[in-house]
């Protein structure tokens, strides 16, 4: 199977034989190619990795020979719609944007869930992480990494209390990154701290077995605490616990991330308190990589706002280091996030990366003096100052019972609201058993004390040879199950939206197909709350259903407010009913320019009649609204209400190749009459063999355009581009 | 507990060190708060460990869950669940799959029992 650009996925293909599926490898990838100059278009690029084989570039691509430079650091993009049939499409929209580390949100809950979940419920947040959803997604990503030509990583959580298990399943199921932080379960899932470090080092054998990229948990303390800027000696202690004990089971240092947040938003000055700690942790930890998170600690509803803190959060990256750039989307402060709003985080890294390309070289950080070198020294001594009492007090356990992490206070500065949590509390307290003296486990990567000399010396290198192979060496010994409830399963949502898969049939969506979900912003010159509600009265009133202001912004307390206002289309569009008039042909710019050089060109434009209006001719004309001027064409502007004689006076005067006129007035056919009296004026005066006749208007369309004697007419919506290509073409038709 | 920012105070001993020696105590300390972790680890087990160890040996997360459940009720996850099933199988000459369905199944558990604590009843 293959996927074609302009073909949709095929989640029925995806389902079928899913059983007997199995990953292509094993492991994270690192973009390939950073660390070399690269030559992409008419630029040099300093900080890039390899380009893609098929990309969507950045809006503004086309005025640069449509290159779409990759930045270095592995970008991810978070999903999260609960659907996971619905998640493939948009993993497969955020690839082509550049994201190669798609990381899948678990429902609600699932890290209390004493077991592995399977079949396909629907999410919350999120999915159920289960071994038919994981297999094919990855199965998915499979597809649309050859698509794009850059292998994607596929990354979820190992967390709660099965984390050994899940562990397992992704390794088997090729999940080639994770988030495994005991230090999260304790503080933030409320689990037993003894059962979550026993737990812990298994998954951590495991996920290190497998080649996995690790993250760790420490920047849902930015998140949590009250002033986030305030934690950032503990942050360093906490990535310090996780990577110290993830390297004594056996995890590689280039495998393990540090999950790090800017913790400062504006309008704080954001930049002079994180860059500092940027420093101090990526010189702590120069063996380990850097993940680098935007901040959602500040983020309110205003995509614009949470943008341009994620841009800042950016340059923090640039200026010091990222290996891989999280994105978060601008809308996670109101809603779920959208396709567009994933599609947007990326781009956004993308462009901030391209646009910043190169600037270490000119731009260096102050690094032995001043203000950022006493703060970052400061900062590494309040870290050890922390771990110093840590030990004081009698190690890890009672450190947290004695509720020092997560304390609002500038550590040593103590505020006594920090998470406190018992040894013996928590979910899954008591669980935890001694290995006897006789225990043992044939399996590969399993950590811990294994009494396999018991049965054969020679099995203590190699566990599974006790069994003839665990699943690692022979994965037919998974045993895959499909699906247990009846009620809630992809079959069933698929049959739901079958009428929309396809089909002719078409239905807006945010999250999930045929959701029906429109964003309409507005401005209404009323005092917030009035336009609150007059916006979901204009919602109601368009037919839309379920509304909900999700946006608004005062402008000015008395003029008026910006609403966003989401709602709901409950029918379906046929796009078989539909008239999609033939998408005009343009010729590229390059094309026109070629042309015009070699053979100029001249025409006469003008408003004609009794008829004042401008706009429309001037942005066909006018070079700064990328009008045919631009191409070099001669353009003589007569003005408006100009009668027909003198248009057709002044072509031939200077011998004009075209005449344009412009007709907005339609009263009568007024327009219409103006194009057959300029026609017959041509031929009267014995030039219209030789000069093109174009008009333009709102209400004019081409085929009566011509029908009145014109060589073409253009309505609205119509550019420069468009009737440039026109002149080229129809002066090449009249030379022949 | 509340207190004020001591930090001038409490810094005295490391403002003599070098930005090197900082770091090298930094990781110093990471070391001793994660060793007894590591220890404990080594020797413990859980629920779920078990069951990631019966995965891996070939059983669905159903069949897994119910192994653990049967070893738990019996006192005998401190063995290892794998290693029950792999014991069954050895001394009754059947298949690994075989022996550990037939404890999934709730059967063959008085011969584990005995097999693992058979000298000491």
């Amino acid at each position: 199977m293959e996927l074609k650009p302009n073909e949709k996925l095929d989640i029925e293909n995806i389902l079928k034989d899913l059983d007997k599926y199995r990953p292509k490898r094993r492991g994270w990838t690192w973009r390939k190619g950073s660390g070399e100059k690269r030559k992409i278009g008419k630029f040099t690029y300093y900080d890039t990795a390899e380009s893609l084989k098929n990309s969507q570039p950045l809006p503004a691509a086309k005025y640069f020979d449509n290159i779409d430079p990759q930045p270095k650091p592995v970008i991810t993009t978070e999903i999260a719609s609960g659907r996971f049939e619905d998640d493939i499409r948009r993993m497969r929209m955020a690839a082509w944007h550049g994201a190669d580390h798609i990381m899948v949100i678990r429902t609600a809950g699932q890290s209390h869930y004493d077991g592995l979940i399977e079949g396909t419920p629907q999410g919350i947040g999120g999915i159920p992480i289960t071994r038919k959803q994981v297999r094919a997604q990855r199965k998915a990503l499979d597809l649309i990494e050859e698509e794009v030509g850059r292998p994607i990583n596929y990354h979820s959580y190992v967390s709660g209390v099965a984390g050994p298990e899940i562990a397992v399943m992704f390794a088997e199921e090729g999940v080639n990154g994770a988030h495994q932080d005991p230090q999260y379960n304790v503080l933030y899932r409320n689990i037993n701290m003894v059962r979550s470090f026993v737990d812990a080092a298994c998954a951590k054998k495991i996920m290190a077995w497998a080649d996995m990229a690790q993250i760790d948990g420490a920047h849902n303390a930015n998140a949590t605490a009250r002033e986030a800027w305030k934690v950032m000696p503990e942050l360093m202690v906490q990535h310090a616990i996780n990577s110290m004990f993830s390297v004594k089971v056996g995890m590689k240092k280039e495998n393990i991330c540090l999950s790090t947040v800017p913790p400062t938003a504006p309008p704080a000055p954001c930049m002079r308190l994180d860059l500092p700690y940027a420093v101090a942790l990526r010189e702590l930890f120069y063996e380990y990589k850097m993940r680098a998170q935007m901040n959602t600690k500040y983020m309110e509803s205003s995509t614009r706002e949470a943008t341009v803190t994620h841009v800042l959060n950016l340059l923090i990256s640039q200026l010091t280091r990222a290996d891989i750039q999280s994105t978060i989307t601008p809308d996670e402060g109101r809603n779920v996030p959208w396709h567009i709003y994933n599609i947007e985080a990326v781009d956004t890294a993308k462009q901030a990366f391209a646009g910043m390309d190169g600037l270490n070289e000119m731009v260096e950080i102050k690094r032995h003096e001043g203000e950022l070198a006493d703060k970052v020294r400061e900062l590494k001594e309040r870290a050890i100052l922390f771990m110093e009492e840590i030990l004081e007090v009698g190690g890890y356990f009672k450190a947290v019972e004695e509720g020092f992490f997560v304390d609002s206070g500038y550590y040593p500065e103590r505020n006594g609201d920090g998470i406190a949590r018992k040894i013996d509390g928590g979910i899954g307290a008591g669980t935890v058993y001694e290995r006897e003296e006789d225990y043992m486990a044939p399996v590969t990567a399993h950590f811990g004390y294994n009494n396999l000399a018991q049965y054969d010396e020679s099995a203590v290198d190699n566990p599974s040879k006790l069994i003839g192979g665990s699943t690692f060496e022979d994965p037919d010994k998974i045993i895959f199950i499909d699906e247990l409830d009846e009620n809630d399963n992809v079959y069933i949502r698929l049959e739901e939206t079958k009428e929309l898969r396809n089909t002719s049939k078409l239905k807006p969506e945010m999250e999930w197909l045929g959701d029906g979900i429109v964003l309409l912003t507005m401005f209404l010159p009323a005092e917030e709350r009035v336009a609150e509600f007059a916006a979901l009265e204009i919602g109601n009133r368009l037919g839309l259903k379920d509304c909900e202001v999700i946006h608004k912004e005062i402008m000015q307390a008395a003029e008026g407010t910006r609403i966003e206002l989401r709602g709901r289309v409950d029918f379906t569009i046929d796009i078989k009913d539909l008239v999609i008039p033939p998408k005009p042909e343009v010729l590229t710019e390059d094309e026109i320019r070629k042309e015009i050089e070699e053979n100029p060109m001249k025409i006469v434009a003008a408003t004609v009649g009794e008829d004042e209006h401008s706009v429309g001719l001037r942005e066909i004309i006018d070079i700064k609204h990328g009008g045919i001027e631009r191409f070099g064409i001669e353009c003589h502007y007569l003005g408006t209400s100009v009668p027909v004689e003198k248009l057709v006076d002044a072509a031939i005067e200077i011998n004009a190749d075209a005449i344009l006129a412009s007709t907005i007035i339609s009263h009568d056919d007024i327009h219409y009459k103006n194009m057959k009296k300029l026609h017959d004026l041509c031929v009267e005066k014995g030039i219209r063999d030789r000069i093109i006749l174009i008009a333009g208007g709102t209400q004019v369309t081409g085929e009566l355009a011509v029908k009145n004697g014109m060589d073409a007419g253009f309505g609205r919506g119509t550019n420069g581009d468009q009737v440039a290509t026109f002149l080229v073409k129809r002066r090449r038709e009249m030379r022949r | 507990m509340k207190r004020e920012d001591d930090f001038q105070e409490r810094r005295k001993h490391l403002a003599h060190l070098t930005e090197e020696e900082l770091e090298k105590r930094f990781w110093e300390l990471a070391e001793k708060i994660v060793d007894p972790l590591i220890e404990l680890a080594e020797k413990h087990t859980t629920p779920s460990i078990e069951r990631s160890v019966l995965l891996r040996m070939g059983f669905s997360s159903l069949e897994a869950k119910a192994i653990v459940e049967g070893a738990i009720d019996r006192g005998l996850l401190g063995k290892g669940a794998g290693h029950l099933v792999y014991k069954l199988a050895r001394e009754k000459g059947m298949d690994i799959r075989e022996a550990g369905l037939k404890l999934a199944e709730g059967e063959m558990w008085d011969e584990v029992v005995a097999l693992f604590r058979g000298g000491e009843s």
